[in-house]
């Protein structure tokens, strides 16, 4: 083989392959604020654990009956693998938990579902873009294009994607979607905010939102502890949580840190255009060089290739 | 097989019956000129042939079960752990393993190893039946596997890390059949076409490297999405690509020799005298490789240690797991196969490749599962999913030997002696990817 032909097989295989990567490098970090995206905040000093949130959700969301009742309070002493509280299904996309917590009279109960991150761990994980992050704050899901790798699960730091792996035919991820079809869209606030007996849950833009909080935290100090989930939480999520106590012994995850999901991955997204520029070159000059050594020995071999090609 | 050879059979290595005009038909090449009746004779005498056909019937109808009642029926795979066994074992265990393709075109072709030809060709074959089988697996465990080529032509999440691996293990899995397409070509007497893979190898060879520094890393890279679950002694966001691509170098080079040990053992008649006298030789060649790689795999994974300072952790219990994996995984086969290098004994060498092997298969296994999600709860697998994770194993062993039956991997093509004197044969008297300069070299030098 000609030493140009080499060149030639060798860059069109990584020309191919640097379209593909340098726009994913790209693609990472196109990522920026939501200035009219609005939020939930989730007092939880106010909840009473009524989950009618959950039954409003399931009607809204045309999901299947319950296992139990929704005013069944056996579902808060549910519990699996060994002390595992309720989590998001296929069939309920928020469930509200019961913590009772040493000290407190009253039990604290803390409702989930998709946060709607800024920066969603689930959007940027998945190969096929079947999120989007909607203007007005929703984390959508386009159920057409789900392949059911399940990356998007793996990636969720709240673990609230779920799968609905009794499918056989139409497997696809499902959560929280922020009522973004039927009422977001249209500025309406979403079926379990708008049904909370205890206004709980305040819908409103997120900026507002965080300046409520805070509020909150300033008129009451001793009413709750000085934080709010979600206003730094990886980025910052659209859902965002008020509480009496401390967020970990409500099992929320306080280890996340500010930064986003993805930037644990910058480091090797960038790293694939340079092994793109890199190699190529790198490996053509070993190969050049170890050549070069059978020339010296007289074995030449491109030379002999090139004679049978004259043939 | 071993009795019929003992009765002077011959299985088909070259185009034609002892130098007659006459090729052999597609027929007798595939069976490697027995008649139908001697070649099912000999498969049903074989008891390993056996153990396959029982998993077969009990894994196939499971494997049918799966399609008609969704992945639910067959895995634990949960809401929490969405990644099982399927994916665990059959992609994260089965891509560094098959790493070989790489590593020996590379060796061979672009640094000029060409003491390794005699095994170069098994390499890449173990190299792109592992990529190909991974696949399998993987369309095994996707939600809807039809939908696999979405993110090639419908839906381009190009930011994802797994959009990166989806794109490179396809163009990988491609550059692969082509590299392996020249031993087949020879074995269909098709010189020309054998003739144009070997033009084209420096440059697949190349783009080879690429596109597998990435993916082998790419796999790495897919759990620094997940920085709260999997155990920090695991988790490195800087390192965790290097982690898999260096470690992968260990795993492919090792299995090469655990394949290949295999293949003395059980198919010692198919390979031709270059390849079981040279063995032994390549066998120490491949582990020095491998020493290499698993001694900066342990200091990489030191340096990650340090870096995040998680010495803390190695008090505890995922501490212990996570040593014994550094001193069961790593320093046990650095161990052996450096005695074994020493000491020039392919034995010993052997040894540690295999422990190499499962070092590393357990380092996935750990990342995939054990030490993932360590703050909910451990996955044990459905026993449904690991028959399915050990049903299409078999069939991997199967296409494997299959192969490695016909095509010329482990013997020579014998063109030379077909009586067609184009120059194109003379090119090409062993049938093996070297240059006939190159080869007298060696052949004078062995
Ligand atoms: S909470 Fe999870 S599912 Fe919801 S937007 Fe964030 S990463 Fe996505
Ligand atoms: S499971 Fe579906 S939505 Fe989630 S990452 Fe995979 S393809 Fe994307
Ligand atoms: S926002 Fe809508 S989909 Fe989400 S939990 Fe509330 S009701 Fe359910």
């Amino acid at each position: 083989m000609s030493r140009r032909k080499f060149l030639a097989a060798s860059m069109a295989g990584s020309a191919a392959a640097t379209l593909s990567l340098t726009s994913g490098a790209f693609g990472a970090a196109l990522l920026e604020g939501y200035p009219d995206g609005m939020g939930v905040l989730v007092d939880m000093t106010r909840c009473i654990g009524c989950r009618s949130c959950e039954a409003a959700c399931n009607k809204e969301q045309r999901l299947p009956a319950p296992d139990m009742a929704f005013d069944d309070p056996a579902a808060f002493d549910y519990s699996y693998h060994a002390g595992q509280k309720r989590r998001t299904t296929e069939a309920a996309y928020t469930v509200v938990n019961r913590y009772e917590i040493k000290g407190e009279e009253q039990p604290v109960y803390r409702k989930i579902q998709c946060n709607h991150c800024n920066e969603p761990a689930c959007l940027t994980s998945c190969f096929v873009n079947a999120y989007t992050k909607t203007k007005e704050g929703a984390v959508v899901f386009n159920d057409k294009v789900c392949v059911g790798c399940r990356t998007c699960m793996v990636a969720c730091p709240f673990n609230i994607p779920a799968y609905s792996y009794s499918s056989a035919f139409n497997p696809v991820v499902k959560k929280c979607v922020f009522c973004y079809e039927t009422r977001l869209k249209n500025g309406l606030p979403p079926a379990c905010v708008e049904i909370c007996p205890q206004e709980a849950l305040t819908f409103g833009n997120r900026r507002d939102l965080i300046k409520i909080a805070h509020q909150r935290i300033n008129d009451n100090p001793g009413r709750y502890v000085d934080h709010l989930y979600g206003e730094k939480e990886l980025g910052g999520t659209s859902w965002m949580y008020l509480s009496s106590v401390p967020f970990e012994q409500l099992a929320f995850d306080t280890t996340l840190g500010r930064e986003p999901i993805i930037s644990n991955v910058k480091g090797f997204l960038g790293a694939v255009p340079m092994v793109l520029a890199i190699w190529p070159a790198l490996f053509t000059g070993f190969h050049l060089l170890a050549t070069k050594k059978k020339h010296a020995e007289g074995h030449q071999d491109d030379h002999h290739i090139q004679e049978d090609d004259k043939r | 097989m071993k009795a019929i050879i003992s009765r002077g059979f011959k299985p088909i290595d070259s185009p034609s019956p002892d130098n007659s005009a006459r090729r052999w038909t597609l027929k007798e090449k595939l069976l490697l000129g027995m008649t139908p009746r001697q070649y099912f004779g000999q498969a049903v005498c074989n008891p390993f042939n056996w153990v396959l056909g029982l998993i077969f019937l009990i894994g196939v109808p499971l494997l049918i079960y799966r399609f008609a009642f969704g992945l639910g029926a067959v895995t634990h795979s949960s809401y929490d752990y969405p990644w099982g066994l399927l994916l665990g074992f059959g992609l994260f265990v089965m891509v560094p393993l098959s790493a070989s393709g790489f590593l020996l075109g590379t060796a061979v072709n672009i640094f000029g190893r060409h003491d390794l030809h005699h095994i170069e060709r098994l390499a890449l074959l173990n190299g792109l039946l592992g990529y190909f089988f991974a696949v399998v697996f993987l369309l095994a465990d996707l939600g809807q596997p039809w939908r696999l080529p979405y993110p090639m032509f419908v839906a381009f999440g190009t930011g994802a890390v797994l959009f990166l691996v989806a794109w490179h293990v396809s163009t990988y899995l491609s550059v692969q059949v082509a590299e392996v397409s020249e031993g087949f070509f020879e074995w269909m007497n098709w010189p020309q076409a054998a003739k144009f893979v070997k033009k084209i190898t420096v440059g697949l060879t190349v783009s080879a490297i690429i596109l597998s520094t990435l993916h082998q890393g790419a796999l790495g890279a897919l759990f620094t999405y997940a920085p709260g679950k999997l155990h920090p002694l695991w988790y490195a966001a800087e390192f965790q690509w290097i982690h898999f691509f260096c470690s992968s170098i260990a795993a492919g080079l090792c299995m090469v020799i655990v394949v290949s040990t295999i293949i003395k053992k059980t198919m010692a008649w198919r390979c031709d005298a270059g390849f079981l006298d040279n063995l032994d030789a390549q066998t120490i060649t491949l582990a020095k490789g491998a020493c290499m790689a698993l001694i900066t795999y342990f200091a990489i994974k030191m340096l990650a240690v340090a870096h995040d300072n998680e010495w803390a952790y190695l008090a505890t219990g995922w501490g212990l797991w996570f040593l014994f994996e550094l001193a069961f995984g790593i320093l046990l086969p650095l161990v052996i196969l450096s005695y074994g290098i020493r000491r020039e004994r392919a034995g010993i060498v052997r040894l540690g490749a295999f422990a190499t092997v499962l070092g590393i298969a357990l380092n996935r296994l750990n990342c995939a599962l054990i030490a993932f999600n360590w703050r909910l709860y451990q996955e044990v697998p459905h026993w449904a999913e690991v028959m399915l994770c050990v049903t299409i194993f078999a069939l991997y062993i199967v296409v494997y030997r299959a192969i490695l039956y016909r095509l010329p991997i482990l013997y020579s093509w014998k063109a030379k002696e077909a009586h067609a004197p184009e120059a194109v044969k003379e090119r090409i008297p062993f049938g093996v990817s070297v240059r006939p300069s190159h080869h007298q070299v060696f052949r004078t030098r062995d």
